[in-house]
């Protein structure tokens, strides 16, 4: 099984680490990511004007690319993820914003949204299946209470994202039991981290990473565990929480015996 | 040819905003057939029918074409007055020139133009109406009632008081419906059970009433004054008429972890149970699914017990047939389901509960025994937060299980249990958020004030986004205040949610056996929103209560007296005028196929070896259809689906159809 990759800028710089280790776990799991060439910044916020069509481009770009290739495109960065679908569900819904987007490619074939984006949970959910997961672990984490957090972006918009239930979501907890590791419900694992409000009010993202790290400390969590670079820089960074936060892929390196 | 009158009515603006009605009036007027044409503000005034009888003497009309609303409104107005002046009242056509015309047109021109064509069409078709006689039916002097919550007890109640027999069909093992859930009552916190059960035994004890429990209706056929109706009894496996209600066997039966359906599955009761103290009949039921005896064979401890000699393990369900004058919808509501709010956390904490829930934790006979207490650990709350409109209200549902309708009960019984918890346990701090407090009602405003003013309830315009179940069991509510604009984090120990109501499941399948009409939501669809209201469509069937649409006890119990008093109208007659418009068979067409009677919904028509022998040459047996002119309700199916043509409608046949059509094509 081979997907095309958006890995996207922070995991080339800052979250080598959630980039590293899937791309091995991959392997071990049997299925490969093959980077996309000349891949660009997805956009980095998903641009909701309806007017607005240069933001989008980089997107489409890649979509595009996956086409040709006519693989499906995996992504790992929650906002990565989060905009790239939104912007081929625009390609796959919105009329106006084909017709604009296209005539401004120029494609030889024009892009309708055909691409099938994939985050790599969803990979492992419905391509590999945790079950099969659960079987190629070599080194079970027993006994480590996993608390998951999934922010945002995973989830929201609800209708356009379609991984899991935004209000009570469980393909993370499904995750942590097939690494054999506990995994630790607490109410404010979709809430969001604070995001960008890191840079401009910095009480706001504390507050909010802090209500997050303290909910999941006080259901007894060991560790904390995200599949977004912005949320692990609030939680480590802006909670005051000393609860360890890693990337997913980490733990299913160390799970599959490659750390 | 006839002598054909055309008159134009104007409907005020309604009609004559848009078309031309004087160019209408003229242009039919040159019509060959037709001998008088006018117009005129409002035909079906008073004044409007003169003119109309005054034309057919004055010009010996032999047909009359009436241009103005449908005629679903006022067809049965113009037939009157054409059968006073004398006509054969059949010989009257509309030409709806207003909901299929001016309403839909905002060109003066066009909607000129196509009144014209209209009235061509409906002169061409009176050219060949026949004048029809309409039948008589005799009235089955006894009423059926759907249900047998307050709506369908107070239905039957007023029925039986007139002095016919009425039946109530109850799918549950008693009667009472909603209202044995509930604690108090708004506006006046009466309690809930003791102005219903009095009711209930009232109902037991009439001999006009005949109570068919834990039965469901299993077939309809017949119309209106002659309905015939199929009840399956279910097995209860115990002898209604030797059961003494003495509850022995309940309390002996070893299953004891079966959820209590009157507790809403708060507590357990055991497989042989009798839903509640007060239930009518007072008779206990085994659960199938549940009593070893039924499920294994082995047990019997309550055949043992039972000093009557109630208990009948072989008890079989048996169907009752009864025919009836009139049938009465009363089929009641629940609350949707809501474990898709994920946000209130109703599946991950014991502690949020519905609205229907509270009632029973706040009830005498409920769960805690009317204590105020949390499920979870059977403290005392002392912060409530109440969510109003949860499903209610919801348009392009994200949640795919709410209602865009307001549930109109909620504001109130919210009020109520604001109050309640307020007055019994005044060191409670009560929160409700709501999108808008909607009292409507005789002193319901006042009771709503009273909650906020004199039990010191904290109202918060605003939603709530979220509950999170905390570490130490307590419940964090996350909401916005709408007024002073910002975002309301309340600790509490319970959540309550005003879930919304949608009308009981069996209501769908029953409007298909009653081909009654159902709107998107499954309410029942009355026969008019504003001047009909407790009507269905179709003739013969009547709407009570919660089934058309949400409404409060008091509500209810007028509208049930108010179909109580349709019935009772119906029932009064001793025969009832039948649709001329009936289909008939041509025998000398017909080849007996059944076409016709495999598509025909009310089973109306029959097949007969019919002898066709000429003198020469010998037998000739062929079998035809023949129709039951008092079965027949006129909708055409069989003549549409005749192979050879040998059907036909009265009234609508496929001369006068074509004639329309050919009309509408000059």
């Amino acid at each position: 099984m081979t997907f095309s990759y958006f890995p996207g800028c922070t995991l080339k710089t800052k979250a080598k680490e959630l980039d590293r280790y899937a791309r091995i776990s991959a392997e071990a799991l049997g299925f490969s990511l093959e980077e996309l060439p000349d891949w660009q910044c997805c956009g980095g916020v998903y641009p909701m004007a309806k007017n607005e069509i240069a933001t989008k481009l980089s997107s489409i770009r890649a979509l595009a690319s996956a086409k040709e290739k006519g693989q499906p495109l995996v992504t790992l960065c929650s906002a990565c993820h989060n905009v790239i679908k939104q912007v081929n569900h625009d390609m796959q819904t919105d009329s106006n914003i084909v017709m604009k987007a296209n005539n401004y490619m120029k494609l030889e074939e024009p892009y309708n949204g055909e691409t099938e984006v994939l985050h790599y949970l969803e990979v492992l959910r419905d391509k590999i299946g945790f079950d099969n997961v659960a079987k190629a672990v070599k080194n079970p984490l027993k006994g480590k209470k996993i608390a998951a957090y999934y922010g945002c972006l995973l989830l929201r918009p609800g209708k356009v994202m379609q991984m899991d239930n935004p209000e009570n979501p469980k393909i993370l907890e499904d995750f942590i039991k097939a690494i054999g590791a506990t995994p630790v419900l607490y109410p404010y694992r979709n809430e969001c981290c604070g995001g960008y409000m890191t840079m401009e009010e910095k009480s706001v993202a504390e507050n909010r990473s802090s209500l997050v790290m303290n909910s999941a400390s006080e259901y007894g969590a060991d560790m904390v565990i995200t599949a977004c670079p912005l949320c692990l820089y609030n939680l480590t960074k802006n909670s005051g929480s000393d609860v360890p936060v890693v990337y997913f892929t980490e733990l299913l390196a160390e799970a599959l015996g490659l750390k | 040819m006839r002598r054909i009158g055309v008159f134009v009515c104007h409907c005020g603006t309604n009609i004559a905003g848009t078309v031309d009605v004087k160019t209408v009036a003229e242009t039919l007027g040159k019509e060959p057939a037709v001998v008088y044409a006018t117009d005129y503000p409002y035909m079906c005034s008073e004044a409007g029918q003169n003119i109309i009888k005054d034309a057919i003497k004055e010009y010996k009309l032999e047909g009359v074409v009436v241009c103005s609303c449908s005629p679903r409104m006022h067809e049965a107005t113009f037939r009157k007055a054409v059968s006073a002046a004398g006509l054969n009242p059949y010989l009257l056509e509309v030409a709806n020139i207003r909901e299929q015309c001016s309403w839909i047109h905002k060109d003066m021109e066009a909607g000129t133009a196509k009144a014209i064509v209209l009235g061509r069409a409906a002169i061409a078709k009176v050219q060949l109406n026949a004048p029809l006689i309409a039948g008589e039916s005799p009235v089955v002097k006894r009423a059926l009632v759907i249900g047998g919550g307050i709506a369908g007890i107070q239905t039957a109640l007023d029925i039986a008081d007139a002095g016919y027999p009425v039946d109530i069909v109850e799918k549950e093992p008693t009667i009472g419906g909603k209202m044995t859930q509930i604690d108090k009552t708004f506006p006046t916190l009466d309690c809930s059970s003791c102005i219903l059960t009095p009711k209930m035994v009232e109902c037991a004890q009439n001999e006009n009433i005949t109570i068919y429990s834990y039965s469901e209706v299993e077939a309809v056929t017949g119309f209106v004054g002659n309905f015939s109706v199929k009840i399956r009894r279910k097995a209860r496996f115990v002898d209604e008429n030797k059961c003494t209600g003495c509850g022995v066997c309940t309390e002996k039966c070893p299953v004891k972890n079966v959820p209590d359906e009157y507790n809403l599955g708060l507590s357990n009761r055991h497989a042989a149970y009798i839903p509640f103290a007060q239930a009518i009949p007072n008779v206990a039921v085994l659960d199938k699914n549940r009593c070893i005896k039924l499920t294994k064979g082995k047990c019997g401890l309550c055949s043992t017990v039972c000093s009557a000699g109630a208990i009948d393990y072989e008890q079989k369900e048996t169907i009752v047939e009864e025919k009836y004058g009139a049938i009465v919808a009363a089929t009641g509501y629940n609350p949707i389901k809501i474990d898709g709010y994920d946000e209130f956390a109703y599946s991950q904490s014991k502690d949020v509960v519905t609205s229907l829930e509270f009632e029973r934790i706040l009830k005498a006979d409920g769960p805690t025994d009317g204590h105020l207490q949390r499920l979870s650990d059977g403290k005392q709350p002392k912060t409530i937060v109440f969510v109003q409109c949860v499903g209610s209200r919801e348009s392009g549902s994200s949640h795919g299980c709410g209602k865009e309708y307001c549930s109109k009960i909620c504001c109130m019984y919210t009020a109520k249990h604001a109050m309640l918890c307020r007055e019994k346990y005044p060191d409670t701090d009560v929160y409700v958020f709501y999108i808008d407090v909607r009292t409507p009602g005789k002193n319901y405003d006042e009771f709503y004030r009273r909650a906020v003013e004199q039990y010191g309830v904290h109202y918060i315009k605003g939603m709530v986004g979220k509950v999170a179940p905390q570490a130490d069991g307590s419940l964090m509510v996350q909401a916005s205040d709408l007024i002073s604009n910002e975002q309301l984090h309340v600790k509490a120990d319970m959540v309550v949610l005003a879930a919304a109501i949608e009308p009981d499941k069996s209501a769908r399948p029953l409007a298909t056996m009653l081909t009654a009409s159902m709107d998107t939501n499954d309410f029942f669809t009355e026969a008019h929103a504003k001047l009909r209201p407790v009507e269905s469509p179709t003739a013969g069937v009547f709407l009570s209560g919660v089934c058309q649409g949400p409404k409060d006890i008091p509500e209810t119990v007028a509208q049930a007296g108010a179909a109580a008093s349709k019935v009772i109208g119906l029932l009064a007659k001793d025969k009832l005028s039948c649709n001329p418009c009936v289909a008939h068979s041509n025998e000398m067409m017909c080849n007996g196929c059944s076409s016709c009677a495999n598509v025909c919904p009310y089973g109306a028509i029959t097949y007969a070896d019919k002898d066709f022998s000429r003198r020469q040459d010998g037998s000739m047996i062929r079998r035809v259809a023949s129709v039951n002119e008092a079965v027949c309700q006129g909708c055409g199916a069989c003549t549409v689906a005749c192979p050879s043509g040998a059907m036909d409608l009265k009234g609508f046949s496929t001369s006068q159809i074509m004639a329309e059509v050919d009309a509408i094509c000059k």
